[in-house]
């Protein structure tokens, strides 16, 4: 923040209700942003009332979705949507973050510039793209290797058994594994980039190899910021729609194996929307939306916050 | 540690210790670069895969002709159209919004407002694509009973002002301060040294955010689903009524049980990545010659 602020005032009338002008309409603008955000929460409240004053929160625990009963109930999509999610993070932050250790601290510089930018690249290939492929290519693949893979050894475990689709939770996850990559990776390496010198120096002086510079001193001094950058990935991970709801399944139960077909927040509310009924059907998919909203807006409060930390008020994404 | 202990043993234990550490280094060190390695191999795949599917698809059926019913073929000119006025006007709403937000953050607000606009762009960014479509249905369609496309600009104008907010302001931050008192002290009013001095001065940035937000808005489908809605017939023009998007092409496409459909949703989204990568590559050049400077 070296700028300066502006203060200086026009003297002459029509100058100084130009200025006015301006500094009021880029203050409103501002102030749209901000109200966005809480009328998104607003909205989305006000249409799911129904549901909140027909089931009260026992909306969140219930584990029948029954348009044709009238009984709605999230509890299906809140674990799809929780477990999709957490197999992402599990597999995508130590890549993530082994990742970003390397292209700040290990890759020479030839090497670090294309792939940190072969990574942006990669945030920036349309959900909806990323889906077709998870679709016809992913899935199929995974199908016949990994998810095959597992079954045979694995099998005895009552949560890892078959049968193996493709489509399903696990190449869910996988699919959410590649579209978190690149949050984690980006703003990590943000975090350890703004570890100060010093640090690594000091350990250097005393002789430490680079794996202990990194281990030692780097890390410890970007931990929560590297957390938050997992954090961020979670929240994005959990409200990603297009390509999840392709390779998912689609099927409206809380799933009992790894590779069973089963549904998110996100892609029930996707493929359930456009058909509903005014009404009950569409109030309660609304208040599905309201569960996700409050859940992906908590995890970037905590990232942002923990990222700020570290790094300052990084562009990020 | 020096005195009683015999030199060689010393020696030798500092040897074995050394070469663990050696090793312990060696290994993470190339763990790391399999990480990096693993995080390529996704991104290789998809170009590959969409490439050779998307080219094998691609003819001039698919650019010009409207799509038609199932399995009989058409293309993808509706979606195509509807994907360029829908980003347009969307970018034609978002920029005022973005720009002037950005310039209220860097030129006009206090530290704490500052950190509040910063903050709340940060966590709208973050709120799920979905929602905002979800949103923008409770007061431009419910309304109105009636999907039309210009619900489906506002959606994706909400998803681009705070990406467009955040580079301008992140670019103005870039201009000398020098600059503006040299304005000022000229007697230009404040308005004008934004204007004429910071704005212009940061115009090249504040374009490429904008380019990176459309290349986004473009790419976007979930906001589309409930507002735009998607149709098979070509409408120039007329926001009041549902419009075709070429994700939302691909969505109905890839889920349809022909093949014919299967292919055509495999051309546009060549045609649709083409768009996006090249805005990216172009622009991530750019700035990124610009940071090595």
């Amino acid at each position: 923040m070296t700028h300066l602020t502006l203060t200086a005032r026009s003297n002459r009338g029509a100058g100084r209700f130009a200025d006015r002008l301006f500094r009021g309409s880029s203050r409103l603008a501002a102030s749209v942003l901000v109200a966005l955000l809480i009328l998104i929460a607003v909205l989305l409240y006000l249409n799911s009332r129904l549901t909140w004053q027909t089931f009260g929160l026992a909306f969140i625990t219930g584990d029948t979705w029954d348009p044709v009963a009238g009984i709605y109930g999230a509890f299906p999509f809140i674990v799809g949507t929780v477990l999709a999610a957490g197999i992402a993070v599990i597999i995508a932050a130590p890549i993530g973050i082994f990742t970003a250790i390397y292209l700040s601290e290990l890759a020479p510089g030839r090497l670090a510039r294309p792939l940190t930018f072969m990574i942006e690249l990669l945030a920036a290939i349309p959900s909806v793209v990323i889906g077709l492929w998870g679709v016809f290519i992913l899935a199929p693949f995974l199908r016949g290797t990994v998810e095959a893979w597992i079954v045979s050894v694995f099998g005895w475990i009552p949560f890892l058994g078959g049968p193996a689709y493709g489509i399903g939770l696990f190449s869910a996850g996988i699919i959410l594994t590649i579209m978190i990559l690149p949050t984690i990776v980006t703003i990590s390496r943000e975090v350890i980039g703004a570890v100060p010198t010093s640090q690594r120096e000091a350990m250097v002086a005393l002789g430490a190899t680079r794996w202990e510079v990194i281990r030692r001193a780097v890390v410890p001094f970007a931990r929560s910021g590297i957390i938050g950058a997992v954090i961020l990935g979670l929240g994005r991970a959990l409200g990603e729609t297009m390509a999840v709801t392709m390779v998912i399944g689609n099927k409206d139960a809380i799933p009992s194996t790894l590779f069973d077909q089963t549904q998110t927040i996100a892609s029930k509310i996707a493929t359930s929307f456009s058909e509903a009924q005014v009404g009950i059907q569409t109030s309660s998919l609304i208040a599905l939306g309201l569960v996700l909203l409050v859940m992906t807006v908590i995890m970037n409060v905590i990232a942002r916050l923990l990222v700020w930390r570290v790094a300052g008020p990084v562009a990020g994404e | 540690m020096a005195s009683a202990t015999p030199a060689v043993r010393t020696g030798r234990l500092t040897g074995t210790r050394a070469s663990r550490r050696t090793w312990t280094d060696r290994i993470m060190r190339s763990v790391a670069a399999l990480a990096a390695v693993a995080c390529v191999v996704p991104l290789a795949a998809v170009l590959i895969f969409v490439t050779i599917n998307g080219l094998a698809a691609l003819n001039l059926d698919l650019l010009t002709r409207p799509s038609r019913a199932q399995g009989i073929g058409g293309g993808a000119e509706a979606a195509i159209l509807g994907t360029i006025q829908m980003v347009a006007l969307a970018t034609l709403i978002a920029i005022p919004f973005g720009v002037l937000a950005g310039v209220y953050v860097n030129e006009f607000s206090s530290r704490r407002s500052a950190r509040g606009v910063r903050f709340a762009a940060d966590v709208l960014v973050g709120v799920p694509s979905i929602l905002i479509g979800v949103f923008v249905f409770t007061f431009l369609v419910l309304p109105f009973k009636q999907y039309n496309a210009f619900a489906g600009s506002v959606a994706l104008a909400v998803i681009m002002i705070p990406v467009i907010m955040r580079t301008t302001e992140e670019i103005l931050k870039l201009v000398p301060g020098t600059l503006r008192e040299a304005s000022l002290a000229l007697g230009i009013p404040a308005w004008r040294t934004v204007l004429s001095v910071v704005i212009r001065t940061g115009l090249p940035g504040i374009l490429t955010g904008i380019m990176l937000a459309v290349a986004r808005a473009a790419g976007e489908t979930a906001p589309l689903l409930f507002t735009a809605l998607g149709s098979r017939l070509v409408n120039v023009g007329d926001f009041s009524r549902p419009m075709d998007a070429l994700p939302l092409f691909i969505y109905t496409n890839a889920r349809q049980p022909y093949e014919l459909q299967n292919q055509q949703a495999w051309g546009a989204a060549f045609l649709l990545l083409l768009f996006v990568l090249t805005v990216n590559v172009l622009v991530r050049a750019r700035t990124a010659g610009r940071r090595a400077q």
